[in-house]
């Protein structure tokens, strides 16, 4: 099962590479990772995305919190959260596919942000599923290039 | 011949000046960074450090000569680090080595991951390429805090020599607290000689830095409960027991409930040999009786342990099967990571010990003696006797002779194995041996840091010939410092371990384990000025140890011993305890 874990450690330089260290080390699979400065400078949060059973990720977080340069570690898939991915995704148009092209993109609310004389850049937020499916349809017409930031998560504020 | 010099010193360093030079030669007369990282082990306690200079450690050693700090010079930067890990193990302080950038710092890398498995207090200093090098695959240079990143507690590499105070202070604390272990201090050449302006902080400031001192009161008496009820308790004892200190409270608490115990390699001394209650080692080579008791027991009372696969053959799931198990660990991280705990207790083993020894009751457990004692008399831990040099034979020698206060240090292999079964080990910290990573050449080295640790002290190395040569140039060392240390060599002539795993279970078809050419050992310690004495017959032992004892200087004592002897009681790698060979008398 996958697990997202929200780890906010000191911002300093090598802090990654003793999280990912870690995680090799250890052999856990780390299934995307993103990472970036808080509102304070002196902190990051690290959204981990792992895979492992219930004892893996009590491990996981054990052995991250060991870490001096780890503050909190959270494991968000206990919680109701909000999480977002962004893609950004090139494909190939043709006069007959623009169309069609563009009212998918419309659909899957994403937005066009570069043009090319073959090809389109579609900029598209959401969970992983949306954009799974969201590149699925993509497919057909040919994918070009795509990135993704890898999931950032947040939890739900009490209503 | 001037400009050509300097074109060198540019074309190797494009930012050198000759007022670099200059710079280094006033900064001596500056409050540096090396005179603040002085000051600050001097405040932390340190009386002192086993390190090697370099090029870039130059500012540092010259400041040494200022300081109160005795720096001792072994022959290896390996050995510096397993100096200072045995005296950090002896003594109980934190230990404290030092080496140059490059090859120094890499050398170094074996002890520091020996002193992060076995969980040993060290604060380790290298020197470092000046900052503006860093990254340019300069001369000596190595990321020596990226390659030590799996194997300390936590790393600085000082870019400010302002931070020199502060980084000092947290590296002796995280090091000494919680679980203990490892910490690198990574010191470029240019941050040492940096003017220094900012003074110690007063605390510690590590917000992300927690460890837990007592335990949950809850779970404590969860705990006590299991044991009070329990038919077939066992305690299992680690180097945690030994480390926090708490070998008066367990012997308390087996004394007070008539608990059985069992060490690991790392618990020897928490309980003395000779107490009643102690079924022996657990684990591959430790006793039939113990790994029976743990195999059959009902409750396991874990303590300080982390249950290698030494212990446990690696099969968590057929390990102490019929057993609750209370796992009592200073660090969260080691509950659960093996055999699941149904009592964990998060905590510091004596202050643990402490809160439960009062709120339990003696459980009923005459029965399970009398099957443990049938078990004792049944697999009794023995030898042949067979009219040969027997290692056993000279370890009992040994203990009898060398009296409970003497320390023994071993290396790694047939002989460790054998002084862990037959050396008495009376008191805790008196047994030093490289037990998680097993790094053959530990010994010698750690004899040295130990005799520094108790300078009063009677130290035995009980070494092998392949470890022994691993380490051999630490003879000179001994010599250099006046140590006594008594060096018990069991010269078989192979790697005695490796031998006995192809005669076992590769069908004697040995390979690399013959040490053809080894040196006349007496000849080479000689060599050095160590006195040295060769011993092939039984009736000789005792004399030579008397004779070894009794000279005031270091003295090898060379031990010709068969190469067929081996290491049993064993329960293979893979296997459970009813696959033990060698048990039944």
């Amino acid at each position: 099962m996958r697990h997202t874990l929200a780890v906010l450690v000191e911002n300093n330089p090598g802090v990654l590479a003793r999280i990912s260290g870690l995680f090799s080390r250890r052999a856990y699979n780390i299934h995307s990772l993103a990472v970036c400065q808080t509102e304070n400078p002196s902190l990051s949060i690290m959204t981990i995305v792992v895979e492992g059973d219930s004892q893996v990720i009590e491990q996981v977080t054990k052995q991250l919190h060991k870490l001096v340069v780890v503050h909190k570690v959270t494991n968000l898939s206990n919680e109701a959260v909000v999480d977002r991915e962004l893609a950004l995704i090139r494909v190939k148009v043709k006069q007959e596919t623009r169309l069609e092209i563009l009212q998918t993109v419309d659909i899957f609310r994403g937005r066009v942000v570069d043009l090319g004389r073959n090809s389109l850049t579609i900029e598209l937020t959401g969970d992983e599923d949306k954009i799974d499916a969201f590149v699925r349809t993509m497919k057909t017409y040919g994918i070009l290039e795509l990135v993704r930031t890898g999931k950032i998560a947040i939890a739900r504020s009490e209503s | 011949m001037g400009n050509l010099k300097q074109d060198l010193l540019v074309a190797r360093d494009p930012e050198f000046t000759w007022e670099d030079e200059e710079s280094l030669a006033t900064c001596k007369s500056k409050y540096n960074g090396a005179k603040a990282l002085l000051d600050m082990l001097e405040k932390e306690g340190v009386e002192l450090i086993f390190g090697y200079p370099g090029g870039v450690l130059l500012t540092l050693y010259d400041a040494l000569l200022d300081s109160s700090i005795k720096h001792i010079l072994p022959r290896h930067e390996q050995s510096a680090v397993h100096a200072a890990d045995a005296y950090a193990r002896v003594s109980g302080k934190v230990g404290v080595c030092l080496a140059t950038s490059g090859p120094g710092a890499a050398n170094m890398v074996t002890g520091i991951a020996n002193a992060y498995m076995d969980s040993v207090p060290l604060v380790v200093l290298t020197g470092q390429v000046p900052t503006h090098l860093l990254g340019t695959d300069s001369f000596q240079e190595v990321d020596i805090t990226g390659m030590t990143l799996p194997i300390t507690k936590h790393s600085y590499l000082v870019k400010d020599a302002n931070d020199i105070p502060r980084i000092v202070k947290e590296a002796f604390y995280l090091a000494s607290t919680g679980r203990p272990g490892p910490v690198l201090i990574d010191l470029p050449k240019d941050v040492m000689a940096a003017e220094v302006t900012s003074s110690c902080p007063e605390k510690v400031h590590l917000p992300s830095y927690k460890y837990f001192s007592k335990g949950n009161a809850g779970q404590i008496i969860e705990a006590a409960k299991a044991i009070s009820q329990s038919k077939k308790p066992v305690v299992y004892a680690g180097g945690g027991v030994i480390t926090s200190a708490a070998g008066p409270s367990l012997r308390q608490l087996i004394e007070k409930l008539n608990l059985p115990v069992v060490t690991t390699l790392m618990g020897i001394g928490s309980i003395p040999s000779s107490h009643p209650n102690l079924l022996g080692m657990v684990g591959m080579h430790g006793t039939v009786t113990a790994n029976l008791a743990v195999n059959d027991c009902d409750l396991l009372i874990a303590i300080g342990v982390r249950f290698d696969d030494r212990v446990t053959s690696g099969l968590k799931h057929r390990f102490a099967t019929k057993a609750k198990v209370i796992h009592i660990d200073i660090d969260p991280a080691e509950i659960g990571k093996v055999v699941r705990a149904n009592i964990p207790i998060v905590g510091d083993a004596r202050l643990v010990l402490e809160d439960l020894l009062p709120k339990v009751q003696v459980p009923e457990t005459s029965a399970w003696w009398n099957q443990l004692r049938a078990w004792q008399r049944k697999y009794p831990l023995r030898y042949e006797q067979n009219g040969h040099l027997n290692p056993q034979m000279i370890l009992e020698a040994l203990g009898q002779i060398g009296g409970e206060h003497a320390i023994v240090t071993t290396d790694v292999g047939q002989h460790q194995m054998w002084a862990a079964q037959f050396y008495p080990v009376k008191v805790p910290r008196h047994f030093i041996t490289s037990a998680g990573l097993g790094t053959m050449g530990f010994g010698f080295p750690a004899a040295i840091g130990a005799q520094f640790a108790k300078p009063d002290s009677l130290v035995f190395l009980v070494t092998g010939d392949g470890s022994f040569q691993m380490s051999i140039q630490e003879l000179a060392t001994t010599v250099q410092y006046n140590l006594p240390i008594k060096i018990i060599l069991m010269n078989n002539g192979v790697l005695g371990m490796v031998r006995q795993l192809q005669k076992m279970f590769y069908n004697e078809r040995f390979n690399q384990i013959q040490l053809h050419a080894n040196p006349n050992f007496v000849k080479v310690a000689e060599a050095y000025g160590v006195k040295g004495l060769r011993v092939d017959k039984p009736e000789e032992v005792e004399p030579a140890l008397i004779t070894a004892i009794d000279y005031p200087g270091p003295f090898l004592l060379d031990f010709t011993i068969s190469p067929d002897e081996v290491v049993l009681p064993m329960v293979p790698s893979g296997k459970v305890i009813t696959e033990v060979l060698g048990g039944e008398d």
